[in-house]
């Protein structure tokens, strides 16, 4: 007699023992340490904290270990930490013309001051893979290209000025609408989502997004759907210091600092009835040196104020409750694993509808054939 | 009024547009079975029925957006004679909607830009024929919406800020700047409120008779056919059931079909 | 002449083992050039090609390097400009990949390079027969604006329908009272299609028409490569009424005095100070030479 499949429990903690272990590898190799993850995956712990939305190496990295480098995973970890953190206190907002620069570039000014600093970049190298590296580190030759001169490590560098406001101060960037003091800016964490979003929340939920899926629509703006321009203003890289202001104190007090990313598009705007032509800017800010991501942020960001701006929405990137409603990599990844689950009971719904509609086809399928002929015959006659 | 009330054009050639024996099934669905008739120069013919019976996909066979399974149609191309549509090349096809034909969709979102003024909406078919300059096309853009009773102080907006009734008038107005020999209508009135549609029915026929326009209107609504249409063919099922000219049919129905829609619908 | 013999000892030193001459393997080479012969023989028209990855990231020029590196032989002398200048860091960098992958010679003397790649300039200096520009190119689709998809666009070429781009031209004057496209500005190419001259400002426009030397253009993201040959005609879209026009300074160039070449604009501190120089910089350096010896 047939005995219906029992022992889930059992076959759930042998799952999870062979992850541990497909997770160690080999144990004749040394552990990774998550000094290690933190020190030299640098931007995979940067990209979890952005989208994890938390600040803090150390448990980008154990997350990143625990989910043997799968990013999404580790982000969907580090959340699942986050959400069971008290909220104490809001900061200031922060400063970004008073960042400690260690990477700082305008595509739209050949100079300007301060200069353009390329800082810890891909953007030049070849992309050769460098055999090299495949040894250890005391058994490379030495690299031939000259070492570039140190920059800021030993140097302070002043603040830069942005570029945003140099060109604001000539009324050609339109300026960012003034924060009201007394209103509330939302938090996506604590209340649902509803459109239409107002630009802080909207731009919570692109600070959260998946990289990729944000990589993706950015493109698809510069393709033509829902093309608006976009000129690298400003992207900036560096320390950016943290302050709030406790109740007791009544005073601003730094808590620490932060490395950031933060990209400033421009973006052509030929104004309308009430606007004069003016550039218009899409805003993007990621932790660590998540540039790719700053940079899409930036450009979905400005499709997404279409209707702000009186252009006429059409394009997937300027379909806001498309972008938001898809843009976070722990609902998508969850909802698409979730067809994993056993989905049995609604699957033998639908074989005995189908099975009934082929019978019902099949039989129509024979006598429409009579029926066809028939026809065929009397336009002939 | 009616339609057939005002002075028929006389044919001094053939017709416009001959249909024979077009037949379209999607599927194992049937819904065209050799339909045929023809046009004639200067005539609205009103395509009646309900939906499902056949008469967009009748209109989209005409207007080539659809090629027929079976059947013809042939247009008169000034100095070319009858021409197989559908055997035309790509290129000539687009010169036909382009310079000879227009089309009226029911949601004038599909027949317009909408992210562009009324203006270059309107001049975006002389643009296509050659005209290159910018005082002439505004002028040209500016008299047509005149004639569609849209004033010159709109002609610089975009076409979303328009009433619906407005934006189909300004659909009219693409279609007919080029002066076009035949234009398709697929229910140019649906979706617009009983006032706003009435307006639209009067501008239609000024301006079908001041352009002596050979127009297809397809249409559910046996108020607007008679009003618009000299002749009305009845389709149902993918057939026709009757035609004829469009008081007779209206007046006297033969086809048991046609007599239960003009007593369900037309007893104002 | 000095930088050129620098910069191929330089290459010498640091040849890339292992990979053919200018990277891409001789059949690579081969395709390229068929689709090159083919956009010559066809102006303006934009020829599929089967672009390869390259070791640079694509929209930094990966067309442009793919033809370049078909073109290019031993004897070739190279020059890379980007936004007119040699020193650009992605000028650079493409000068050291074919400085490190074909050994060639590099200039930064327009005078002096048999084959120009650049990104958004056309020199100012006039090139002649017996040079080649290479374009790159990031979007080759002038109908893109109009319309996204590309089996339509390629249609709308295939049957001249052009009138969407007037479209485009008409809104601008409307809403600016002018033709209001200052980059990218698209032509006409002896009279039948319509192209994207590639980022060029509009400055450079005229520069393309009834030129002496034969000009390539390479997307290597959208897979494209199209050309205009020598002394082809290349007219930009207007009205009659409303005619092309470039854009011009108020004053010269800070450093050469020249009031006939495309200015970059240089913010000098952060309380709205700014100069004018020349974007071209080797005709500015040459200028400045020429002005000097004449003292």
């Amino acid at each position: 007699m047939y005995v219906a499949v029992k022992g889930g429990e059992a076959a759930i903690t042998s799952a999870h023992e062979l992850l541990a272990e497909a997770r160690r590898g080999d144990p004749a190799e040394p552990e990774l340490s998550l000094a290690q993850i933190g020190g030299q995956l640098t931007l995979a712990v940067d990209r979890v904290m952005t989208e994890g939305s938390v600040y803090d190496r150390e448990l980008a990295a154990l997350a990143i270990k625990q989910a043997r480098g799968d990013l999404v995973e580790a982000v969907f970890l580090l959340r699942a930490y986050r959400t069971t953190l008290p909220r104490l206190v809001a900061s200031l907002p922060l400063d970004t013309s008073a960042m400690l620069v260690r990477r700082r570039i305008s595509a739209v000014f050949k100079d300007l001051p301060g200069g353009q600093v390329l800082g810890p970049t891909f953007d030049y190298t070849h992309r050769l893979l460098d055999f090299d590296l495949a040894r250890p580190d005391g058994q490379r030759p030495p690299a031939n290209e000259p070492e570039p001169p140190a920059t800021t490590d030993d140097q302070p560098v002043a603040p830069m000025a942005r570029v945003a406001d140099i060109l604001g101060r000539e009324g050609l960037l339109q300026p960012e609408t003034e924060a009201d003091p007394c209103a509330e800016v939302g938090d996506i964490t604590r209340d649902p989502l509803t459109y239409p979003a107002g630009r802080d929340v909207r731009l919570q939920s692109l600070a959260r997004a998946d990289e990729g899926f944000l990589l993706a629509l950015g493109y698809s703006t510069q393709r033509g759907f829902g093309k608006n321009h976009p000129f690298a203003g400003e992207i900036r890289m560096g320390e950016v210091e943290v302050q709030i202001v406790p109740e007791e104190l009544g005073f601003a007090v730094s808590i620490g600092s932060l490395t950031l990313t933060e990209c400033e598009m421009v973006n052509q705007f030929k104004g309308g009835k009430s606007l004069p032509p003016q550039f218009t800017r899409g805003y993007g800010l990621s932790f660590g040196e998540s540039e790719r991501k700053a940079m899409s942020m930036a450009l979905v960001d400005r499709a997404l104020r279409c209707r702000e701006l009186g252009e006429s929405p059409g394009a997937p990137a300027q379909d806001e409750e498309f972008v938001l409603s898809h843009a976070d990599s722990v609902e998508a990844s969850g909802f698409v694993q979730h067809l994993k689950l056993p989905h049995y009971v609604d699957f033998q719904a639908e074989l005995v509808m189908v099975r009934d509609m082929r019978r019902k086809f099949e039989s129509r399928e024979t006598s429409g054939e009579e029926n066809g002929s028939e026809r065929e015959t009397a336009l002939r006659g | 009024m009616s339609a057939a009330a005002r002075a028929l054009p006389v044919p001094d050639a053939g017709p416009l547009l001959c249909a024979r024996g077009l037949t379209k099934s999607f599927g194992a669905q049937p819904a065209l079975e050799g339909v045929s008739f023809d046009l004639w120069p200067g005539e609205v013919l009103g395509v009646v029925g309900e939906s499902g019976s056949g008469k967009t996909t009748l209109l989209n066979i005409l207007a080539t957006h659809l090629a027929p399974d079976a059947g013809r149609v042939s247009y008169d191309w000034p100095e070319r004679g009858l021409v197989d549509v559908h055997a035309l090349a790509e290129a000539e096809k687009r010169r036909l909607l382009r310079s000879h034909w227009g089309f009226v969709h029911q949601n004038p979102r599909d027949g317009l830009r909408m992210n562009v003024s009324a203006g270059a909406n309107v001049g975006e078919k002389l643009m296509a024929l050659g005209l290159r300059h910018y005082g002439k096309l505004r002028a040209r853009a500016e008299e047509w919406l005149g004639k569609v009773e849209i004033g010159p102080e709109r002609l610089d907006d975009l076409p979303a800020t328009y009433s619906g009734g407005m934006q189909q008038r300004l659909q009219i107005a693409r279609n007919l700047v080029t002066e076009p020999r035949l234009v398709f209508m697929d229910e140019p009135t649906g979706g617009l409120d009983v006032s706003v549609q009435a307006r639209l029915l009067d501008l239609l026929r000024k301006l079908v008779a001041e352009l002596g326009l050979a127009v297809v209107i397809v249409t559910h609504d046996l108020a607007v056919a008679r009003l618009l249409a000299d002749r009305l063919m009845v389709m149902r099922c993918g057939r026709v059931v009757e035609s004829g000219l469009t008081d007779q049919v209206l007046d006297d129905p033969h086809h048991p079909y046609t007599q239960l829609l003009v007593s369900s619908i037309l007893q104002a | 002449m000095e930088a050129s013999v620098r910069l191929r000892c330089e290459a010498d030193l640091t040849g890339l083992a292992g990979y053919n001459f200018a990277y891409l393997d001789e059949q690579t080479k081969r395709m390229i050039r068929r689709a090159l012969l083919k956009a010559v023989a066809i102006p303006g028209y934009q020829v599929p090609f089967a672009s390869r990855e390259m070791p640079l990231p694509y929209g930094w020029g990966t067309g442009g390097i793919q033809v370049t590196a078909s073109i290019i032989g031993p004897e070739d002398t190279l020059k890379v400009i980007d936004q007119g200048a040699d020193d650009t860091t992605n000028a650079v960098s493409i000068r050291r990949f074919f400085a490190r992958t074909a050994g060639v010679a590099t200039t930064e003397d327009t005078e002096a390079a048999s084959i120009i790649q650049t990104r958004h300039r056309v020199p100012e200096t006039r090139l002649r027969e017996d040079q080649i520009l290479v374009y790159q190119v990031p979007q080759p689709e002038p109908l893109r604006l109009m319309e996204p998809r590309e089996s339509e666009t390629r249609t709308m070429h295939a049957l001249e329908e052009y009138g969407s781009m007037y479209v485009k031209l008409y809104e601008d004057v409307t809403r600016h009272g002018r033709i209001a496209t200052a980059y990218s500005y698209p032509v006409r190419v002896e009279g039948r299609y319509v192209m994207s001259p590639s980022p060029i400002p509009k400055f450079d426009n005229p520069k393309l028409t009834k030129a002496p030397m034969l000009q390539l253009f390479g997307a290597g993201r959208e897979k494209r490569i199209y050309a205009v040959p020598p002394y082809t005609e290349v007219r930009s879209l207007d009205f009659e009424d409303y005619p092309f026009s470039v854009e011009g300074w108020d004053e010269p160039c800070a450093l050469c005095g020249a009031t006939d070449t495309y200015l970059d604009e240089i913010v000098t501190d952060d309380h709205g100070g700014r100069m004018f120089v020349c974007s071209d910089s080797n005709h500015c350096a040459r200028r400045r030479a020429a002005a000097g010896e004449e003292a």
